[in-house]
């Protein structure tokens, strides 16, 4: 096989990483009640070829309840990144575009939010949502879209600045003309990497908050609630409990991080240089 | 130009407390939106039992439906800022003693988890940028990715699993050995129960610090200064020593300071995971249990703490930068 | 040569009486040789194509002991990378070509890391090139607390009548006059055969830009070999012995200083246009622009813009020798 270039490796890398997590959501959605099937003839059964992550204590296969937990947890995250991500990009226009009044407000609640730790956060809107399944939707929503708005602030100044849409400007050109024609092409390259990128700490901060025993239910297994139940049988050494969920967590994340980096890569003009 | 430096402290300062204002606020409203009214949801707790009347009365003022809610924050702020932070529903105390305990433990985690993530990363950030593209930078890099993308709490699992359930080596939890009085706790007890909290999160914190070393390590290597000093013969050691260092310190040192809120946040899950008896656990705690008076009291604690560590950083970088220092501005 | 030249050229005159005494040097072998050097870089089409951008295509210049040689070209045409490849410090993404020698000998990739900043020393085009956060004077030492090297330093301010003070004061310090006498003496720290100035007078005005050239010509006359590249042809011609002209990726005339006292003894019809450009000779402008180096021309890349190209430009042409210089064009007699 001739050898790829970089760019052909990228696409690759890409193409693999999508068909992963699509595989998890599809396979996870189907798998609902197979997920909560207790079997006691079968409980505590350590890794084997049947059961390839072992069973638990009340005799779940812990396979199928590691990807019903982790479409859960994918499913929430897109969400919650997807708004983040238009909360962000709304937020970035107006910060840059609507004066300095506006963008002075914005930057303090930017500060505001950074300034309490993120999980003490995302614990204070689930108190204040009630607890549940909205409380986290919502508290991953409304605090993951400071570092984007920054960024899509930033992209919009200095586009504003550069001579050509200055020039538009002055030939008369409407504003929407010029924000459709003149930016947007090169907006939503970085928004779209931006929002990849948001993925990954919408679904860590997600597992971490459910792990915590905020939000979900148990009838709703998502990854952070199937680890914090194996946390409590860690110390009677049923170790498969905590490793394959965790271990398959890690690998999801990391393909959105892998995802989110080689987008950035073919879509950054810088890429031309190898 | 002092008097530059002068407005430049007062005007971050100012910022800063209208920053922890705001968050009491915002708090407090979460708090007062929350449909679980807490002294509902803890009216079996023995903590109301023993309270007195006047201690009720007030949690009533704060809590009650008959005063408007500007009246109930005004009155729980001056209570606050006179050092009244109110009494915790599950722990039975006044809030600023059950803090100040908490805080003690979990800014010793803290302080040794910041230190060591914060040398590792640098030299691992310098390491990194310095030998671009090759087999060190790869590994390095992995690193990161991996470590970012694994959630703190799973890895204090793995973490416990090995070292505490399979090895024995280190205990499985709290901060200091159970059934010990208060008194005989020596330093080094309390070092040994920590180790494994502080390991986490130091392992986890240095990814971030890394990768922005890394990053502008880079940055560095490619300026011209860097390039004209290869010109001039230097090499490696020589090279960072005079060139890279000092330039990469400064956003480095910066950066490390002004990252304290992610310390706190990954202490938060680590304590939990470790029972260890922190700030961050009392939070979740205070979570779970709809403690408000706390969880507010520790919200407030933990902002001052990322304000702070925000403030020293900018107004480090008027120390350290001769630029700043001696006032000649950017040219 | 009209008299209203200042100091530089008197200096070139006195030392055109000791001629006989570079001939002697000339026998030896240049300080610097560059035949046929070439630069490119790898880069991303559209797509998933990969091509490769030739910066510099063909490139020849040769510095002699004692000798002031300037690479004249336009703004922007990448001649400061000729530097960096010969320092050897060119970006990773850059593949170079050809040969270099240095007092005869190959210079390898493993040689010039020896020589560099000892025998080879590059003076920078501005004080971007010094560390923001290290003072001036260990900065010029290269860290050295040496008694020796501080002596050193202090006769080198000394000569440039920079005051000792400056020795404390950060880059952003400088003025813009103490600018190019700081960059310089980091070339006197060592005992260079070789000094290669990059574009040593950008936005200077006339006076402080001569005084520049001036100082490199100082080196030249103290023995050492000086490659000045510079935009700026009249300057050059002011201070170097020869100038070699660098056109869209290759040099397309080396010739004399004194070949440019007429448009007829020059070779290349661009030179010729250059000559034309300067502001004694009437200021006449040059049609056309110099070629992207994505888009040359096969063969001759002034071919587009010259007024005698015909059929046969297309082909390869030679770096040849004619009357005493050397040119690439065919036509050139």
């Amino acid at each position: 096989m001739r050898k790829l270039n970089r760019r052909q490796r990228v696409l690759l890398g890409l193409g693999f990483s999508a068909a992963f997590l699509i595989v998890v959501c599809i396979w996870g959605s189907l798998g609902t009640e197979a997920a909560r099937a207790t079997d006691f003839s079968r409980k505590n059964i350590p890794p084997c070829l049947q059961y390839p992550f072992g069973t638990d204590w009340l005799g779940r296969d812990m396979l199928v309840r590691t990807v019903k937990g982790l479409s859960i947890s994918i499913l929430i995250g897109i969400t919650a990144a997807a708004v983040s991500a238009v909360i962000a990009l709304l937020l970035g226009i107006a910060s840059a575009t609507m004066g300095k009044a506006v963008d002075s407000v914005i930057s303090f609640v930017i500060d505001l939010i950074m300034g309490v730790p993120h999980i003490l956060l995302l614990i204070l809107i689930s108190v204040a949502m009630g607890k549940g399944l909205k409380g986290v939707i919502v508290g991953v929503a409304v605090t993951h879209w400071p570092s984007l708005a920054r960024l899509i602030r930033a992209e919009v100044l200095q586009l504003k600045e550069m001579p050509y849409i200055k020039i538009a400007g002055k030939l008369g050109k409407s504003r929407w003309y010029i924000a459709v024609k003149h930016m947007l092409p090169h907006l939503l390259p970085q928004f779209i990497v931006g929002l990849v990128l948001l993925f990954p700490h919408a679904i860590l901060h997600e597992s971490s908050i459910t792990f915590l025993g905020f939000g979900l239910s148990t009838e709703q297994p998502a990854i952070g609630i199937v680890l914090s139940e194996a946390m409590k049988y860690l110390v009677t050494g049923k170790w498969w409990l905590a490793l394959f969920p965790g271990l398959f967590l890690v690998v999801t994340v990391v393909l959105f991080y892998v995802m989110g980096q080689s987008l950035r890569k073919l879509l950054d003009p810088g890429s031309v240089h190898q | 130009m002092n008097r530059q430096r002068a407005v430049f402290l007062v005007k971050n300062i100012l910022r800063v407390l209208l920053l922890v204002i705001c968050v009491s606020i915002v708090t407090f409203a979460l708090m007062k939106a929350s449909p679980v009214d807490p002294l509902q949801a803890n009216v079996g707790q023995a903590a109301l039992g023993s309270m007195s009347r006047e201690q009720k009365e007030k949690l009533q003022e704060y809590w009650g439906v008959d005063t408007p809610p500007v009246e109930q924050y005004l009155s729980w702020a001056e209570d606050f800022i006179r050092g009244d932070m109110g009494i915790s529903l599950l722990y039975r105390q006044p809030v600023a003693s059950v803090i100040a305990v908490k805080l003690a433990n979990s800014l010793f985690l803290m302080a040794m988890a910041w230190v060591i993530s914060g040398i590792l990363g640098f030299a691992l950030g310098v390491i990194s940028g310095m030998n671009r593209g090759r087999p060190a930078d790869k590994v390095i890099r992995g690193y990161c990715l991996l470590i970012s993308s694994t959630p703190v709490f799973w890895l204090a699992l793995l973490l416990l699993m090995v070292f505490g359930v399979w090895l024995g080596i280190f205990p499985i939890g709290l901060s200091v050995p159970i059934g010990v009085e208060a008194g005989g706790v020596t330093f080094a007890d309390r070092l040994y129960h920590a180790v494994l909290p502080a390991l986490t999160l130091s392992i986890t914190g240095v990814s971030n610090i890394a990768l922005h070393t890394r990053e502008k390590m880079i940055d560095i290597m490619e300026s011209d200064y860097v390039l004209f000093a290869r010109m001039r013969g230097e090499t490696g050691w020589r090279l960072f020593k005079y060139y890279g260092f000092r330039n990469v310190l400064f956003p480095a040192v910066t950066l490390q300071f002004a990252s304290i809120s992610e310390i706190f946040g990954g202490s938060v899950l680590v304590e939990q995971v470790f029972s260890y008896p922190g700030l961050g656990q009392a939070a979740v705690s205070a979570g779970l249990g709809s403690d408000m008076p706390l969880l507010m009291a520790i919200t407030i604690v933990s902002a001052l703490f990322v304000f702070g560590g925000n403030l020293t950083a900018n107004l480090l970088y008027g120390v350290i930068d001769p630029r700043v220092r001696r006032g000649g501005g950017t040219k | 040569m009209s008299g209203k030249k200042g100091n530089t050229s008197d200096s070139r005159k006195n030392r055109s009486d000791e001629q006989t005494m570079r001939d002697v040097q000339r026998e030896d072998a240049p300080v610097l040789k560059i035949e046929h050097m070439s630069i490119s870089f790898t880069q991303y089409d559209r797509g998933m194509h990969q091509t490769s951008l030739p910066v510099i295509r063909d490139l020849d210049v040769e510095v002699h002991g004692g000798e002031m040689v300037a690479v004249v070209g336009s703004s922007g045409s990448g001649k400061s990378l000729l530097a960096h490849g010969v320092m050897g410090v060119l970006p990773y993404n850059a593949d170079m070509g050809g040969r270099i020698t240095y007092c005869g000998e190959e210079l390898a990739k493993e040689r010039i890391k020896k020589l560099r900043g000892r025998e080879i020393v590059l003076v920078p085009q501005s004080i971007a090139y010094l560390n923001p956060l290290m003072k001036i004077g260990p900065q010029i030492r290269r860290g050295s607390k040496a008694t020796e090297a501080r002596k050193k330093l202090r006769g080198i301010f000394r000569r440039y009548e920079l005051d000792a003070g400056v020795e404390e004061l950060y880059p952003f310090e400088l003025s813009g006059g103490m600018n190019r006498r700081v960059l310089i003496s980091t070339a006197l720290m060592e005992e260079p055969k070789l000094v290669i100035a990059d574009e040593p007078t950008p936005g200077l005005d006339l006076a402080v830009a001569k005084r520049a050239m001036a100082h490199f010509r100082e080196l030249a006359d103290m023995g050492a070999g000086v490659l000045v590249i510079t935009h700026d042809l009249e300057l050059a011609l002011e201070v170097a012995d020869r100038i070699a002209v660098f056109y869209a990726g290759t040099t397309v005339e080396e010739a004399s200083v004194q070949d440019f006292e007429h448009e007829e003894t020059l070779r290349h019809p661009y030179t010729k246009a250059l000559w034309r450009a300067m502001p004694r000779h009437g200021f006449q402008y040059i049609e056309g622009t110099q070629p992207y180096v994505k888009n040359l021309p096969t063969g001759c890349s002034f071919a587009p813009r010259c007024p005698h190209c015909g059929a046969e430009c297309a082909g390869e042409i030679d770096y040849r020798i004619v009357r005493g210089g050397k040119v690439r064009c065919i036509r050139a007699e």
